[in-house]
């Protein structure tokens, strides 16, 4: 079963790190994402670029709106993510609790929905 | 029957329906072929069987065999070897563990539990927790849906997390029991049903983990509380201070019953929040009449709570211990600095506390007003009433001596 794990901390975590520790941290999330490729957990994930870069899309009564910034304004923002292939929530669970954001900020845990396969054309 | 067919099936609706299934066909077998020797395993074993045909034809069953593997051949059930009465079983265990998940919400947790360990309808339970029936209802089929949906799995924790799961599970039970025990809200005082529910749960736990101190504790510290059950409300539904309570009036058989798992379970080893609780009440209980009460140890075991699981309420429990050991002064000073603190300004429980003392020590306008915020907060009738009582009183101009307390 596939879990969508979502790391939502406080983006000047980063940006008022000191470089070194900025460095750390990167390292960090490389060992515990070479940790979890290697116990075949690993689906994918990524890294997001902060929400000063983000636009929410909208489309109303057929017109489209794009405007500046993150849908919702947070004191934590959705900062990156992992798919991961689990057997259950408790084990889930365990890797989130691995993720180095989870020491500051928290993860967001989200089963993903088992739809059937689409048709192709 | 039902926690076995959940595991079977790995889904409490299915299972559910399949328990019915089971009973509509023994209706007809069991009248044409005499009942079977063993009942219970019978049922399971037809649930089980009827639903895998049912679900064969199903649409679910595409997305149920993915998740599930199940055999698609019927499946004789062995025999079981426990006693089939006592109803204890593994399958409950998980089942409890499941329930009780930290990923499910508290409230969803208690009516879980209730609704599959207990069997308790969701009426009875929506009637038990004051909510619209369609509440509950929503409550229950969140919880199970996420369940499935998350896949909370069904199993006994493992050994390093069986500690911190057993806490929730606790806290469940006693949960369950103070609502029954002491009402939020609403005319009685007692609701007798939750508590019985309660301490069937906490036997249950411990048959089921014969060596868990603090399942012990927790199950010795209800059946104290409950022995008094009859003497905390007089005639009129009024509540009887412990104080003044007819002591002949405690369930003798059911303290003893309750003193003797204290023991154990300190011999145990146990030193958790439910030991420490369950010695207090152990102590209130050994004292044939009030004034005996051995307050000294109450406040030492108090601090020990404190320290082992701090909270404001427990401070405040300490406060009222000080007061009996060192005075009424001693124990207003520290119930004072929790005020201060502002956290318990909710806890009408906090205001009475700080209105006792004062009256005892002779400061009847700050009584009355600590009386008023009391009054002003609190949600149960009867607690209701007993405040105001003590507030007229109070406000007698010819009790000039408030009564001795001790």
């Amino acid at each position: 079963m596939q879990y969508l794990l979502l790391i939502y901390n406080n983006e000047r975590n980063w940006t008022e790190l000191p470089e070194a520790d900025v460095g750390a941290l990167m390292g960090d999330y490389q060992s515990f994402t070479q940790s979890i490729a290697k116990s075949g957990h690993y689906k994918g994930g990524n890294a997001l670029q902060p929400t000063n870069t983000a636009t929410t899309v909208r489309v109303r009564n057929g017109k489209r709106t794009a405007t500046d910034g993150p849908f919702a304004e947070t004191r934590e923002q959705l900062g990156g993510y992992y798919l991961v292939d689990a057997k259950d929530l408790d084990e889930a669970i365990g890797i989130a609790a691995r993720i180095p954001g989870a020491l500051t900020g928290a993860i967001e845990v989200r089963p993903i929905m088992q739809t059937p396969a689409p048709v192709p054309a | 029957m039902l926690a076995t067919l959940i595991r079977l099936l790995g889904d409490f609706d299915v299972a559910e329906e399949a328990l019915q299934d089971a009973f509509t066909i023994a209706v007809t077998q069991w009248e044409r072929d005499g009942v079977p020797t063993n009942p219970r395993a019978w049922l399971i074993s037809a649930g089980r069987n009827r639903t895998v045909d049912r679900l064969r034809r199903d649409d679910r069953f595409v997305r149920f065999t993915n998740t599930l593997a199940l055999p698609t051949e019927p499946v004789v059930m062995p025999e079981e070897p426990r006693d089939e009465e006592d109803g204890v079983d593994d399958d409950q265990l998980r089942l409890i563990f499941t329930c009780c998940h930290p990923a499910l919400a508290r409230e969803s947790q208690v009516a879980l539990t209730l609704r599959t360990i207990c069997g308790l309808t969701t009426e009875e339970i929506a009637r038990a927790f004051l909510v619209p029936v369609p509440t509950m209802a929503q409550r229950l089929v969140r919880a199970t849906g996420k369940i499935r949906a998350a896949r909370i799995p069904y199993r006994v924790p493992p050994a390093g997390e069986l500690a911190e799961r057993l806490d929730a599970v606790l806290a469940v039970v006693y949960l369950v029991f103070t609502e029954g025990y002491a009402a939020t809200s609403g005319d009685a005082l007692v609701r007798r049903d939750l508590s019985s529910e309660a301490i069937r749960l906490g036997r249950l736990l411990v048959a089921l983990m014969p060596d868990e101190p603090e399942a012990n504790s927790l199950l010795a510290l209800m059946l104290l509380h409950d022995a008094r059950r009859q003497a905390r409300a007089g005639a009129d539904g009024d509540i009887v201070l412990l104080e003044d309570q007819d002591r002949a009036c405690w369930d003798g058989a059911q303290i003893d019953e309750g003193l003797v798992r204290v023991e154990a379970a300190l011999q145990n080893g146990g030193s958790g929040p439910y030991a420490i609780q369950a010695a207090i009440a152990a102590l209130h209980a050994r004292a044939r009449v009030a004034s005996d009460t051995d307050w000294r140890q109450i406040e030492a075991l108090y601090a020990l709570l404190l320290q082992r699981a701090p909270s404001a309420v427990v401070e405040l429990n300490h406060a009222v211990a000080v007061a009996m050991v060192e005075g009424p002064e001693r124990g207003l000073l520290l119930a004072d600095a929790i005020d201060a603190r502002g956290e318990l300004r909710g806890y009408h429980l906090l205001h009475a506390v700080r209105a006792d003392l004062l009256r005892r020590l002779g400061r009847r306008a700050e009584a009355a007003a600590a009386y008023d915020t009391a009054l002003e907060l609190v949600t149960l009738e009867p607690e209701r009433r007993f405040l105001q009582r003590r507030l007229s009183e109070l406000r007698q101009p010819d009790s000039n001596q408030a009564p001795a307390e001790s």
